[in-house]
């Protein structure tokens, strides 16, 4: 086969130029910082407090999207029903709807007039431009992630495990407490994870929502928009920083958790 | 525990997997269901266990209407022909499994269940897997831990789906002796699915041969080799000649040829001669039933198998005992010493 | 004996012992209660109809609630046409860098073994991970008036920042890895033998390429340009923070929502998010036919 050397030389500098060296002069600004000054930007009330609002939510709403990925999962895979694949298409238009698109409508949804916030408002709740509407956002955007990582794992699950746990005497609950889930654990965290980077960095859709203010419903990304604005670009990079390196562990984590899963596939 | 089945009827859209079963299993019996893909074997097994039920019929274990019960009230030890273990449960939690989920009022205490386990696992002779995964295992060990873990629940009958058709050839004949020894043990009476002839006939003391959603017949592995009831099981089991001929008038023709057999009792009309190939004893030409001639011969150890064009035109093998060797172009005559003629 | 179980058989009449069956019967080892059944779809459809759907409809709800004429004149403005072509020239240039690009590194990768493949699909799967405002960032650190290459690129009068260039780059980041992810799985299924074959029947390495790999591939392609161009026509964070928002120079179509959005001019704003959602519902149709095609492309493989 020939082109090694070419494809991979291209696929390197390619690699290098657009993605590598931009990320490493990202990191090569953060050492300009002394440890001191980088813990003083960090441990700003208002960065704090950004980072916290961020991760925070961000883990409220994967745990949402865990829960309600798993039974729109469940409802897709395991029942019929008009409109199933409609539905199941319908999934995808987080990933598909521009996140300011996504921002503008939502925030005119959860407005005090809009279509749901004037119920909600009646009832005394308050959604858009508190920290609510941050994890409406996130909602929103984390959707799609746990669904498309665990359906394919329940459509391939074997009909007969569930048959031999209902013949040895298992309830339906035990079912799918004992065997069901524990099968699906793996893609579960996997979504999981992959829900929650994606809500930690989500700008477009939330910040409309949000309502913005510094620190309460001042999201990490935004923070760093605003540093950029004032041009302190130590404070900006620092905060990257700290969010670039979170995402690197989210991704290292998936990659292990998807070897364990696929340790356990028997080899038939 | 006995097993009754009467007149179990059941359709997966317009095709027909059960038309009609009537079957009885005596308790400690080991009965081999035997049939090709599509017979509806594993259809009448899994209604048995409560995994399906029938469009009509019923199903008695130990006298008791069971198609009352779930599956999981029924008390059966089901072994999956893809074993079904819980990949992300050691060998040991796989065991356990149903002991754990009874219901508290009977759930057995810890030290009862380990010790329980321990012994399944001894029976079974893979003590030394408790701590593996199924992914670690072989073919042959994962179908004896799917076997353990459907007796962990002390099970009134067990069911076997093609308990050896995903192993290879070698781990399959080892293991049929193994289930032999081990039901021989247990005494616990089992149905097991199959297509493998062989495998029938080894293992069962009983064997139900099945096609089309019916019973063909049943019997002993020897009744069922050696006085197949009807022509798909003379087809179906053993290596067989199969001719079509026309009875008319108490003679048995094949094409324009009478044959010198008897046909006492036979309904005229077309109709097929089975021999089994090692039944058909070769003459100088002139004798027997048939003539024909040798087009190739091969050895296999103690017999040799020929290709026989027969002066009719049809073509057969035989297997003729090693002595009087054949050769290519040889005319010689045929005479079945035993030969079944079915009607239709 | 007997009579006692014929009996206790014969006691329930048939009517009785079919109820039974039935109910036994629906007590299906892998299903759950009808009860539960319409809950869980009830709730999933619910879910879904609150946070995707009615986000949706309102957008074309609000883009037409003064009516199609406001609507369209909206569109006609200016600045709308301006953001509009500026966001189809961003799409092209980073679409197609990306595709040369992914059909590049899914050979390296998928046609060939070496050492630490796992890891140079994680490195090129890097941008899916990175807060849009990051990639941003990184380009106003390179390019920047402060950053690396900031003060050669003023005297060499080069505009990268807040310019055409800038955004391009931004968005070639946040889609890079598109093309490649949609190519590598679909050649590694596919092997090397079809590209082998022609090798040893004389073809040359880029004849191979155009007359075998690509006709193998081109839905995956497909697939790949197309959740592409729906990303980089969408994407708002990074460009936000390279484009300077220009007004009528360096404002892409989502910039544009957002300034219009701010001005509280909303039907202007809910027309250009019209025209995007249009984009992602097309996008989303053609990505089930694709989808469509490439698993009857995968069962021709498969016999």
């Amino acid at each position: 086969m020939p082109g090694f050397g070419l494809t991979m030389g291209l696929t390197l500098t390619w690699l290098s130029v657009i993605i590598l060296i931009p990320l490493a002069g990202l990191f090569l600004k953060s050492l300009e910082l002394s440890p001191e000054q980088f813990w003083n930007i960090l441990s700003s009330r208002r960065t704090l407090n950004a980072l916290r609002v961020s991760f925070g939510l961000a883990f409220a709403a994967a745990c949402v999207n865990l829960v309600m990925g798993s039974i729109i999962v469940w409802a897709l895979v395991r029942y019929r029903f008009p409109g199933r694949r409609i539905f199941d298409a319908i999934v995808d238009v987080p990933f598909a709807l521009p996140t300011a698109v996504a921002g503008v409508a939502l925030t005119a949804l959860f407005a005090e007039k809009g279509w749901l916030g004037a119920p909600l408002a009646a009832l005394g709740i308050k959604v858009a431009f508190t920290p609510v509407g941050i994890f409406v956002a996130m909602i929103f955007i984390g959707i799609p992630f746990v669904v498309r990582t665990v359906q394919p794992v329940l459509q391939d699950l074997d009909p007969e495990i569930e048959e031999a746990a209902g013949s040895l005497g298992a309830s339906r609950w035990q079912t799918i407490i004992r065997v069901i889930l524990p099968s699906l654990a793996p893609a579960l965290l996997t979504g999981l994870a992959l829900a929650f980077a994606r809500a930690v960095g989500e700008y477009g859709s939330v910040i409309f929502i949000a309502g913005n203010l510094p620190n309460v419903s001042e999201i990490a990304p935004l923070l760093i928009v605003i540093r950029l604005s004032e041009f302190r670009y130590a404070d900006a990079t620092a905060i990257a920083v700290v969010m670039l390196v979170v995402s690197f562990v989210i991704i290292f984590a998936v990659n292990r958790l998807q070897r364990w899963a696929q340790n356990r596939i028997p080899a038939r | 525990m006995t097993i009754e089945v009467k007149n179990l009827v059941k359709q997966f859209g317009s095709f027909k997997a059960l038309d009609g079963v009537d079957l009885k299993v005596d308790s400690g019996e080991l009965l081999a269901l035997l049939g090709p893909s599509g017979s509806g074997k594993t259809t009448l097994l899994r209604i048995v266990a409560g995994l399906d039920w029938p469009d009509a019929g019923e199903v008695l274990i130990n006298g008791e209407d069971a198609l009352a019960q779930g599956a999981r009230e029924r008390h059966v030890g089901f072994v999956f022909q893809h074993y079904a273990l819980f990949r992300h449960m050691s060998v040991f939690e796989n065991v356990a499994f149903g002991l754990r989920v009874q219901p508290r009022a009977v759930r057995k205490d810890e030290a009862t269940i380990r010790r329980r386990v321990k012994e399944l696992l001894d029976l079974v002779q893979l003590d030394w897997l408790a701590d593996r995964y199924p992914s670690q295992l072989s073919g042959g060990q994962r179908q004896r831990i799917a076997l353990a873990r459907a007796l962990a629940i002390e099970p009134r009958i067990l069911l076997l789906d093609e308990p050896f058709g995903a192993l290879d050839a070698k781990v399959r004949k080892e293991l049929r002796r193994w289930l032999r020894s081990l039901h021989h043990e247990i005494n616990v009476t089992s149905i097991f699915v199959t297509h493998d002839q062989e495998e029938a006939l080894e293992v069962a003391n009983r064997v139900v041969v099945m096609d089309k959603g019916r019973i063909e017949q049943i019997g002993s592995p020897d009744d069922v080799y050696e006085t197949p009831a009807t022509a798909f099981v003379h087809g179906f089991i053993g290596e067989s000649i199969e001719l079509p001929v026309r009875v008319e008038g108490g003679v048995v023709r094949l094409g324009d040829r009478p044959l010198n057999l008897a046909a006492d009792g036979l309904v005229s009309g077309a109709s097929r001669l089975f021999v089994r190939r090692h039944d058909m004893l070769v003459g100088p030409p002139g004798s027997g039933a048939f003539e024909g001639a040798v087009r190739h011969v091969r050895n296999f150890g103690p017999v040799q198998r020929a290709e026989v064009a027969l002066s009719g035109g049809e073509t057969i093998e035989i297997d003729a005992p090693r002595g009087r060797e054949l050769r290519a172009g040889d005319t010689i005559g045929l005479e079945p010493r035993r030969y079944r003629i079915f009607t239709g | 004996m007997t009579m006692q179980i014929a009996d206790s058989v014969s006691l329930s009449s048939p009517e009785a012992r079919a109820r039974a069956h039935a109910a036994a019967a629906r007590n299906n080892l892998r299903s759950e209660p009808r009860a539960v059944r319409i809950a869980i779809i009830a709730l999933a459809m619910i879910f879904l109809t609150v946070f995707v759907v009615l986000p949706l409809a309102l957008v074309f709800a609000e883009a037409f609630s003064k009516g199609i004429l406001p609507y369209l004149s909206a569109l006609a403005e200016p600045e709308a046409l301006a953001a509009i072509k500026l966001t189809l020239l961003v799409a092209a240039i980073s679409v197609s860098l990306n595709l040369v690009f992914g059909l590049v590194a899914a050979w390296a990768i998928a046609k060939f073994e070496f050492p630490g493949k796992t890891f140079l699909i994680t490195l090129i799967d890097l941008p899916f991970s990175v807060s849009p405002v990051i990639s941003g960032l990184v380009f106003v650190l390179l390019f920047g008036a402060q950053g690396y290459f900031g003060g050669w690129l003023r005297d060499h009068d080069i505009q990268i920042l807040f310019a055409v260039p800038g955004i391009a780059l931004a968005t070639t980041f946040v889609t890079f890895p598109f093309v490649a992810r949609a190519l590598i799985p679909l050649m590694q299924e596919q092997g090397t033998q079809e590209e082998e074959a022609a090798i040893s029947l004389g073809a040359s390495g880029l004849q191979t390429f155009f007359r075998v790999t690509l006709p193998n591939i081109k839905w995956g392609v497909l697939y790949g340009v197309l959740l592409c161009n729906a990303r980089a026509m969408g994407e708002f964070g990074a460009v936000s923070v390279v484009s300077g928002h220009i007004r009528g120079e360096t404002n892409t179509m989502p910039l544009l929502v957002e300034i219009l959005y701010d001005e509280y001019q909303f039907v202007a704003a809910f027309a250009i998010a019209s025209l995007l959602a249009m984009l992602a519902l097309i996008t989303l149709i053609a990505k089930t036919i694709l989808e469509r095609q490439l698993d009857e492309g995968q069962d021709v493989n498969d016999h």
